[in-house]
Formats: C-alpha cells, structure tokens, sequence
C-alpha cells in the first residue's frame, strides 16, 4: 500500500517547510501543519532525523550488529524481553527476525570495550538470552537508503536540446 | 584551403543552432543554475545501469541483428501496443534505432524526394527542419500559439497544405512548450492526412510525461492512420537514459524495411550495452519512471505558480518537462531577456526563439532540476522581473 504523499516527502526530506510541502501538494499551508501534528500525536510521526556520514564527520564511535537467541514465553513470545532490550539508550534499533537467531540488535558506543561491557553485562546477562554473538561494523556503504559515496559529479551540459 | 567549397550547399544552409549560441555564453561559468536542460536530472535507475553492466561482464559486445535484438523488438511491441493501444510484428515492424533522432533522419530520408514539402508546427524541437533540409526536403511550418496551449490545430495545418507535402510531423508532449493535444484537434488532423494523403512521423518521446489528462493518445492508433504513420519513441526521457541513446520506430513492414536500409548502413545498430539496458527498462522499469513523473509534476505545479505570480505568463504545460513563459511584453526580445538574466541573476534558460520564429518572445525552463534550484531560479527570476517593470 503507498503511503501518503506528505509522508513520502517528508522521508525524502524531512527540512522542507510547511509552505514548499503545501505548495508540492497543492494543499493549504494549515491543513499540511494540522496534519503533521496529528501524526506526530498519534505516533505516525516518531521523528525527523539527519542522516549523517559519521566517518566524514570525525566520530569514531563504533557500532555492533548483535545477534541474540532467547527463550520465548508463554503469552508473549519474544516481546516482553525484545523491549526490554530496546529500551537501552546503548540500543539503536532492535528488529525480531527470522532464521537463525531471534533479535537483530544494533548497539552504539564511544569504543570497543564499552559495546563489549554492554553486551557482556547488560544483554547476556538478562534472563531468558540464551547467546549472543557480536559482529563490530567495519565500514558503512548505504544508511537508510543514502549511499555513504558521493556519485559522480553531474555531467549534464548546462544548455541542451 | 577555402573549405565553403568543400560542404556541401544544403549543409552550408543549415543555420547555427540557437541552442548552441546560447551554450558558448553559459559554458564557462560556474556558479550557473540552469534550466536550459533538455533531459532528465534523474540518474539512470540502478537496476537498468547494472543491467548494463552485467551485459558487458558476460563478454556481450558483438553487433545485433540490424533491426535490434529481438527480444528487445518483442518488449517493445508488447510495451507499444500496452501503452500506445497500436499492435506492431516486432519480427518486422519494429527498428531499434539510435535515439529518436537517428530514427527522425531515417524516417525522412526513407520516404522524402527532392523538393517534398514536410510540414511541422512551431516552436519544435531543434533538430526537425535541419533533418528535413539534409534530406533535401522544403521545411514547411505552422505556428502554434499560446492561446492554444502550443497545440496544434486542423484548420491551421490546412493552410500550408500544398500537392507537394508530403509528411506531417508531430511531437505531442512538444518540446519545448509542453503542449499536449486533444483528441478531437488529433481527429480532425487525422482526417486531414487521409485527405491529403500525408504520411505522418510523431516523435511521442515524452508520451509518458503527461500530467493531468486522461491517456496520452497517439495518432497511430487512430483509425485508417496505423497504415500511414510512423510512430518514433525511445528511453531517453521516460527512464532518464539520454546518454544510452537509444530509441525505437514503428510502422508498417516496407517503411521499416526501407529505414532500415540506411540504417544498416550507416549505424549498423544500436549499441548493443544500450539494448540490454532497454530489455531491463522495459521489464522491470515502470515503478521508477512513476516516481520520476511524479516528482516532475510536482515541480512543474511549483514552476508554473511561481512564473505567473512574477508576471511570466505561461500556460500550464501537459507534459514533458518544460514550461514556456511569455517574456516578449517586458519590452526585451527572448534573447535579451535570456542573456540579461544570465547577466544579473547566473539563471540559464532558453530563448524560445531556438525552437522557432514563433517561439519569440518566450523563453524555455526547464523543471527537470532539483526542488532547491529551482526555487533559487524563481526567486532571482522574481526579483529581475521586478527591475524590468
């Protein structure tokens, strides 16, 4: 199913004003504003960030993809522990996923020893995580759909036919 | 050496391009936004770029077959026949050409004699009088008027109707107005070919670039005109592969029979990278050119607003991605206007005079560019405007 035409632009870029989104969309300036509040109030909207290519910008944070196998439970299944582990501040993003383990959980840190003491402390730790197993990121190629290098640049002739 | 001896006299007449006047005084600078463009800002979508590289990795470098490789011919004729409701034998009845240009010179050059009259509305794409020239036929044109939206209308095709013409070409998207066309000014056109017995090449290369109306409708698929038309069409804008040059034409099998023996000639055929890359364009392409349209039509609606309100009459083109406001009531001619902006505000756009006498007094902007450009071009725009009020 597509998604609303304001929410598309929004995900392509979420800096355009509510004037240029009310113009794109041939709407009123109000009713793209009212809109916009209404997804931000009931969670549509969760919030607009700035992809950022980390490398170029000089943080060397690092970042682990973090596979982890858990007992199920009765009732719930794999949530009440899957948000147990998200609610993390360490915790970006936290998918339940199928094959060969449970959670895809990806953790942020200043260094290597700090995602190694979260994951060793904190996740393993927890009741109900049976294993983990930590792959550190190397390098990033596409974030959210941005490729992280630069295309080359436009070759277009400036006037043509 | 006096090489004015040498070219040849219908050579020597083709007058500079106005478009290539305008490129030397744009060229050079570099803090210039243009609107000057005549092809897509999109990337060719990845997939059909792999494609291509994919083709190349399996060692594909050989020619085709004269007419294309057929499985190419074959997704063309399902896609045609899809699209433009007309069913050609893509065995016989389809040529895979380089771009629609090369096709425009074969078309003409395959059913043109000496002194032929070919008549075509302006302002057109640059390329159509020049092809009728080299192909020793009398360029004949009709004007097409704002008032019109730059379509075409019967009762003035008729006007310059003669024994001698020949062909009819027609370019509906047009560039560079935008202009689409009715179905009943297509109608009455029609009629008037069967009449006057005119052959009819429609170059239909920014068919999938409409915006508001119903279908784009082609005059092939008219009736008794299949039998008598010759239907150009091609990748360039639709999937943003300009550079891949590839195009296609449609007609009856001895038309495409006699096109193809200049082609095999003097082209052989079509790159056979490109071709492989039109196989996947046309497989698996038809969600990138609807996204691509989409965002064309949101630019064009920003465009065609923000012209107005400056006071740059324009009407609201169909298709294609041009838009074609009135400049001539400022007091500047288009070139003026063109160059002066240039000058004051480093926004290119076309004069419309490029295109054609009638073009004057207009200028053409392209909106294939992005959202931020083109809100930069309009607000320098405005305030140039307002220094000439």
């Amino acid at each position: 199913m597509a998604i609303d035409p304001l929410l598309e632009l929004l995900a392509q870029n979420a800096r355009f004003s509510h004037q240029e989104l009310a113009e794109l969309l041939k709407k009123d300036e109000q009713e793209v504003a009212n809109q916009m509040a209404d997804w931000q109030k009931d969670g549509t909207i969760l919030g607009y960030h700035t992809v950022i290519n980390r490398e170029q910008a000089g943080d060397d944070r690092v970042a682990a993809f973090i596979e982890v196998k858990l007992t199920p439970e009765r009732g719930g299944g794999f949530d009440r522990l899957a948000m147990r582990i998200a609610r993390f501040d360490q915790v970006s993003s936290c998918f339940l996923a199928s094959g060969g383990y449970d959670l895809m959980v990806v953790v942020k840190g200043p260094s290597l020893m700090e995602v190694a003491r979260f994951v060793s402390e904190k996740l393993s730790t927890i009741d109900g995580v049976l294993s983990t197993a930590t792959h550190f990121r190397l390098k990033t190629y596409k974030e959210n759909g941005f490729i992280f290098e630069q295309d080359e640049p436009e070759g277009r002739l400036v006037v043509s036919p | 050496m006096d090489y004015s001896t040498v070219i040849a006299d219908q050579v020597a007449a083709i007058p500079r391009s106005g478009i290539r006047d305008f490129f030397e005084l744009v060229q050079g600078r570099d803090d210039v936004i243009s609107l000057g463009v005549g092809e897509p800002d999109f990337r060719t979508p990845w997939n059909i770029r792999e494609a291509a590289i994919y083709s190349l990795e399996r060692g594909q470098t050989s020619y085709t077959s004269n007419l294309g490789l057929l499985q190419l011919r074959k997704l063309i004729a399902e896609y045609v026949e899809g699209f433009f409701n007309v069913s050609y034998a893509a065995e016989r009845e389809v040529l895979v050409t380089v771009g629609v240009s090369e096709a425009i010179d074969l078309a003409l050059r395959a059913m043109l004699n000496p002194g032929d009259e070919v008549i075509y509305h302006e302002p057109c794409y640059v390329s159509y009088s020049p092809s009728i020239a080299m192909a020793y036929g009398k360029a004949v044109s009709v004007s097409t008027h704002k008032d019109d939206g730059f379509s075409l209308k019967a009762s003035e095709l008729e006007k310059v109707i003669t024994p001698k013409s020949r062909v009819l070409m027609l370019n509906f998207p047009t560039n560079p107005t935008g202009a689409t066309i009715e179905r009943e000014d297509l109608e009455e056109i029609a009629e008037l070919c069967q009449k006057h017995d005119l052959m009819v090449i429609t170059d239909e290369i920014y068919s999938e670039l409409r915006y508001d109306d119903p279908e784009h409708l082609s005059i092939a698929s008219l009736p008794g005109m299949k039998e008598r038309t010759v239907l150009l069409h091609g990748f360039s804008k639709a999937f943003a592969m300009t550079g891949f040059r590839l195009g296609y034409a449609c007609a009856p099998q001895p038309l495409i029979e006699a096109m193809m023996k200049i082609h095999q000639y003097s082209m052989l055929c079509a790159p056979i990278t490109s071709q492989a890359a039109g196989i996947e364009a046309l497989q698996n392409g038809a969600e990138a050119v609807a996204e691509m349209k989409q965002s064309y039509h949101q630019r064009r609606d920003y465009m065609v607003k923000r012209l107005n309100a400056m006071g740059l009459p324009c009407h609201t083109p169909g298709g294609a991605f041009y838009v074609f406001p009135e400049v001539g009531h400022l007091g500047l001619t288009s070139k003026e206007f063109a160059m002066q902006l240039l000058e004051a505000t480093s926004v290119a756009a076309v004069p419309g005079d490029a295109f054609g006498a009638c073009g004057e007094g207009f200028l053409r902007c392209c909106y294939a560019t992005s959202m931020a450009e083109i809100v930069t071009a309009m607000d320098r725009m405005e305030q140039f405007v307002e220094t000439l009020k």
